[in-house]
């Protein structure tokens, strides 16, 4: 029997294959559009503009307070009640990227707040506009602490992005699922799903994990 | 959308929400105990002299760490039955949270042994304490304070996770929107009162974890 389920499973690699490209378009376009808002989230939380910093952070709260399969849900089955249709791909998208959002809104005002004051005093007093005192002093020196959990939650978010297969969305999970229907060997087809995520998330946990020790090493130095 | 917002249909599944939620909080603290023991032994031999016990410790963390959990469910929940092992759904859903929060909480107790300072381990050798009484006596306690807050954090990251568990048909607090929306097709009300319920949680355990920190900076002062 394993003989022909392993053929089965063979054959339809293809499928898997076209499963991991979606889960790569969900979490690549998420990520993008996530760290850009992200950031801008994060510099807010950090400002002292009136109301916003309180709003982004319960927001943020909120976000990660509740399942993610729980946002989706509310995101594909909701936003239609109030008149906004969408398809699955674009539902899970939009989810997704605001999970992304809202984590690495945390992760950039940690790191911003990590920056010691006296940077700022001194910008300040060079007579660097706000905007070019983020750009040019505090964010340069923010980015040693940002980057390692930074990439590191891109590996959390890309793992997260198998839970959009719940609505439909053809990733690899739901490929494995769909699968293991017609191939009953579940350790199988599930393995390979496995190994699919192994090959996009290990290298990135390597990353992670060599960007904290260089940037500590960096950070010593100083 | 709030024209139609119905409190009283929520009143009405209020028992099975009560009871879904029982069941949230009851699979995810078996879970987290299990996880606790399993992170335990995982990073003692991790951490231990043993080249094989290290690289099986290691093996495992990697790979849970690099797939998502909800392949890990699904592997678990259609690969047990094609080896011949029959078990609940509950069961299925407790074994694959264990292992895969216990990977995590292996790297979380991990990182607190190894930012005792070293010295603190030399000393104990130098007064002559074996490896055991030098855990029990001067590793362990000092490491326990500073990993109780992450250990908080991954549990609730547990919570939120179990929201998984509904895609297997275990009755929790997911669950319990989908049903409402099977019988009513209510989503708003289903799955923001879902929502309220995963918050309640994260909010006590949120209290929990900050609470915790505050007395360990006290602690610290004094």
């Amino acid at each position: 029997m394993w003989g022909i389920y392993l053929q089965g499973l063979l054959e339809s690699i293809p499928f898997f294959l076209k499963g991991l490209w979606m889960t790569v378009a969900v979490s690549g376009l998420s990520l993008v559009v996530g760290t850009i808002i992200g950031f801008i989230l994060g510099i807010i939380r950090v400002s002292r503009i009136r109301f916003l910093p309180t709003i982004v952070g319960a927001w943020v709260d909120v976000i990660r307070g509740t399942p993610f399969l729980v946002q989706i849900f509310i995101v594909f089955f909701i936003l239609p009640e109030l008149g906004i249709h969408l398809e699955a791909f674009p539902a899970a998208v939009i989810a997704l990227t605001n999970l992304a959002a809202c984590f690495i809104c945390e992760i950039v005002a940690g790191g911003i707040l990590a920056v010691p004051r006296g940077q700022k005093e001194a910008a300040t007093a060079s007579g660097l506009s706000s905007f070019h005192q983020m750009t040019q002093v505090i964010l340069p020196q923010a980015m040693r602490i940002i980057l390692p959990p930074l990439v590191g939650q891109y590996v959390l978010l890309i793992k997260d992005s198998s839970v959009v297969s719940a609505i439909g969305v053809t990733d690899v999970t739901r490929a494995g699922w769909l699968t293991v229907q017609r191939i009953p060997e579940g350790l199988m087809v599930f393995g390979l799903v496995g190994i699919l995520y192994f090959v996009i998330c290990y290298p990135l946990i390597r990353v992670s994990n060599t960007l904290e020790r260089r940037m500590t090493v960096a950070a010593t130095r100083l | 959308m709030l024209r139609f917002f119905n409190f009283r249909v929520i009143l009405d599944y209020m028992p099975l929400y009560m009871k879904c939620l029982w069941a949230t909080i009851w699979l995810s603290g078996v879970s987290i105990l299990g996880a606790l023991i399993v992170g335990t032994i995982a990073c003692a031999m991790r951490l231990s002299r043993s080249r094989s016990l290290t690289g099986i410790a290691g093996c495992y963390i990697e790979s849970i760490r690099s797939t998502p959990l909800l392949a890990q469910i699904y592997f678990l929940y259609f690969g047990l039955p094609s080896l011949g092992i029959r078990i609940s759904e509950e069961v299925t859903g407790v074994i694959a949270l264990t292992l895969n929060s216990g990977a995590y909480m292996a790297e979380i107790i991990r990182a607190g042994i190894l930012s005792i300072p070293q010295g603190q381990t030399e000393a104990a050798i130098a007064t002559g304490l074996s490896y055991p009484m030098r855990m029990r006596y001067i590793v362990l306690p000092q490491a326990i304070g500073a990993t109780i807050p992450p250990l908080l954090g991954q549990a609730i990251v547990l919570v939120k996770d179990s929201a998984l568990l509904s895609l297997i048909s275990i009755a929790e607090l997911t669950r319990a929107g989908q049903i409402m929306i099977s019988e009513r097709f209510m989503p708003a009300e289903a799955f923001l009162t879902t929502a309220v319920l995963y918050l309640l949680i994260y909010y006590v355990l949120k209290w929990l974890s900050e609470r915790w920190q505050q007395s360990l900076i006290f602690r610290e002062r004094r």
